[in-house]
């Protein structure tokens, strides 16, 4: 069985950032890789391990400056990576999901696997819907925010739990091909050996643009605007200790104090 | 005008209150522009279209085909739907099962999809999207023109509740059961655990600010001295260094306790979910605009790793 991995480089920002119309600025950000990611590239490697994958391969959508993640993935286990940018998206971002899954849809056209880990959603935009809609754009069967993946694939399905909400699960199963997008919990993530990291930089990362994945650049608009960006509004009227914590300490335990908490 | 057409969420034979919040924002949208609102309950209980029958509401259509959720049989009485009605907006809850059909529906029908929308309006041609980025540390406005899949997250808006004298029609809908990919075999609830974090008063509860898993052990001695309970965010359960029954929020316990004490917690969404009920919330955060921060009656901004032996210390 083939499995691809979507990888994307997400970006972090720091405390105390600033926002410059609709951008943070570029020195409170940094970079990693998804945390729903990492759970995908371990359940792919942890199938790999045990004979049912025979090899996994990462996508990514990104500029060249996210391939350190990339080899991040590939020195986790992966076993060889695609990364696919072009000037066409120098300017664009990525809201519009469609956009996304047209590029995601070429690669998959191209690899043919039988399985697509993705993430339940990407921890800077939080959209949570491009698993979904990729599965459909390809005719894939899928299941969203899985947290158990049984590792048998008897005839060709996959069984799975997807977690509701509220500490109820739903027992699914899923003709292959599919697409699942991976809760975090669902595995412990490792982290890249040594030995992993050095083979890592011999691995096979083949970057493609729109012309090798026969993308039509016109079909490349997004359909959303971002329009504004902003802190949210806080409506609260918390009150705030800071400073020396023997003394904001001090502050809490009288409270705790008043509340009958602390006799 | 602006027709919406609002897709009811329910489970397990019963509906879920986003329901509610989902027919007031198709309301709002709707009279924005004198459209007109329509309800779907798919595969939904008989009773379900009366209980959902408030102001504002022009239709409501019901779908029968099959038991369990499928997000098949979603996808495809919605593009029905959608083909029958031609509304300008598609709402959707933000849930779980939501979030399996809504990007299916927005790819068949060529349309744009936003997800976890918080505020919306339009004056009929654009709409204008409020959502969150970075687990809540900014919020963004999104402009788009035309049709629309739009999804909302629950316990956001208030619930319709005055009741209303819409029409309740059978849709009829052709499924495609060579199409239908995927089966549900049953459901499984996550057990008790060891204690009830619902039942507790004082609950002490950790976030990735801990960083390792020796630490908890302060957050121990932290609820010994306090005689309070330990719960946690998601990151400390998925990492196994506490149990699942552990876990507050949307996929675990809600909790409302007299006292709960966020430490190194930022309040994301859905742990918020989990928690806000809460009679007094106090956050120990060494940032100043973690989203815990709007919902906390009292803050310490600090280091926990300074602030909580303190606290210990002043405890016993
Ligand atoms: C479908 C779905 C379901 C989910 N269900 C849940 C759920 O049920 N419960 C849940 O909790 N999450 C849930 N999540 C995850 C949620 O989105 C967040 O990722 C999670 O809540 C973050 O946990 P956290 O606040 O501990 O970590 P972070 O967001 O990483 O926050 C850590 C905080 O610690 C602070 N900090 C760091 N160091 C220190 C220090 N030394 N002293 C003081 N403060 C410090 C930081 O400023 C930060 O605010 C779910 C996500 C999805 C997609």
């Amino acid at each position: 069985m083939k499995v691809l991995v979507t990888v994307k480089e997400v970006t972090t920002i720091e405390d105390g950032f600033e926002i410059e119309g609709t951008k943070i600025s570029e020195k409170y950000l940094s970079t990693d890789l998804n945390e729903w990611d990492d759970y995908a590239i371990e359940e792919a490697v942890q199938l790999q391990e045990e004979g049912i994958a025979d090899e996994i391969v990462t996508v990514t959508i990104g500029p060249e400056e996210c391939e350190e993640t990339i080899r991040k993935a590939l020195a986790k286990g992966a076993n060889r990576a695609v990364r696919v940018w072009d000037d066409t998206l120098e300017d664009t971002d990525l809201l519009d999901v469609s956009i996304t899954s047209e590029i995601l849809r070429a690669v998959v056209e191209d690899e043919d696997p039988d399985l697509v880990l993705m993430g339940v959603q990407a921890a800077d935009d939080n959209f949570g819907a491009t698993g979904v809609f990729l599965a459909k754009d390809i005719g894939y069967n899928w299941a969203a925010v899985v947290n158990h993946l049984e590792h048998d694939f008897e005839d060709g399905v996959a069984t799975v739990r997807r977690e509701l909400e509220s500490g109820v699960e739903e027992y699914t199963d899923i003709e292959l091909p599919a697409v699942l997008t991976i809760q975090t919990g669902i595995n412990e993530p490792r982290y890249a050996s040594l030995r992993g990291i050095r083979q890592a930089q011999r691995k096979d990362l083949n970057c493609k643009d729109f012309v090798d994945l026969s993308i039509n650049k016109d079909s490349i608009e997004s359909r959303l605007s971002l329009t504004e960006m902003y802190e949210p509004e806080s409506e609260s009227d918390v009150v705030i200790w800071e400073g020396d914590a023997e003394k904001t300490a001090f502050q809490l335990s009288e409270l705790l104090r008043e509340k009958g908490v602390v006799g | 005008m602006t027709d919406i057409l609002a897709i009811m969420d329910h489970r397990r034979g019963e509906l879920r209150n986003v329901s509610y919040e989902l027919i007031t924002v198709g309301c709002q949208l709707a009279n924005e522009t004198d459209g007109k609102l329509h309800l779907a309950v798919i595969n939904g209980a008989k009773e379900f279209a009366e209980k959902l029958n408030r102001e504002g509401i022009d239709t409501i259509y019901t779908v029968d085909y099959g038991q369990e959720f499928n997000h098949d049989v979603y996808t495809q009485a919605i593009v029905q739907l959608y083909d029958t009605l031609a509304p300008k907006y598609i709402l959707t809850p933000n849930s779980v099962n939501g979030l399996d059909y809504a990007p299916a529906v927005a790819n068949q029908l060529e349309l744009p999809i936003v997800t976890d929308t918080i505020d919306l309006a339009t004056d009929g041609e654009t709409l204008i999207v409020t959502r969150e980025m970075y687990g809540g540390k900014i919020e963004t406005t999104i402009e788009l023109e035309g049709m629309a899949v739009v999804t909302i997250r629950g316990a956001k808006w208030p619930m319709e509740e005055n009741p209303g004298d819409a029409a309740i029609k059978p849709f009829d809908v052709e499924i495609d059961e060579g199409a239908l990919g995927t089966m549900v075999n049953g459901f499984k609830e996550i057990s008790g655990g060891d204690v009830d974090i619902s039942e507790a008063d004082v609950l002490v509860s950790v976030g990735r600010g801990i960083e390792q898993e020796e630490n908890i052990d302060l957050i121990h001695e932290l609820a010994d001295a306090l005689d309070a309970t330990v719960s946690a965010s998601r990151p400390i359960v998925d990492n196994g260094w506490l149990p699942k029954s552990r876990q507050v929020g949307q996929s675990g316990k809600i909790v409302t306790p007299d006292i709960y004490i966020a430490i190194g917690i930022s309040g994301a969404v859905q742990h918020v979910a989990g928690m806000k009920g809460s009679d007094t919330i106090i956050a120990i955060n060494t940032d100043p605009n973690a989203p815990i921060m709007d919902i906390a009656d009292y803050a310490i901004r600090g280091d926990l790793f300074e602030v909580i032996p303190k606290l210990i210390e002043l405890s016993k």
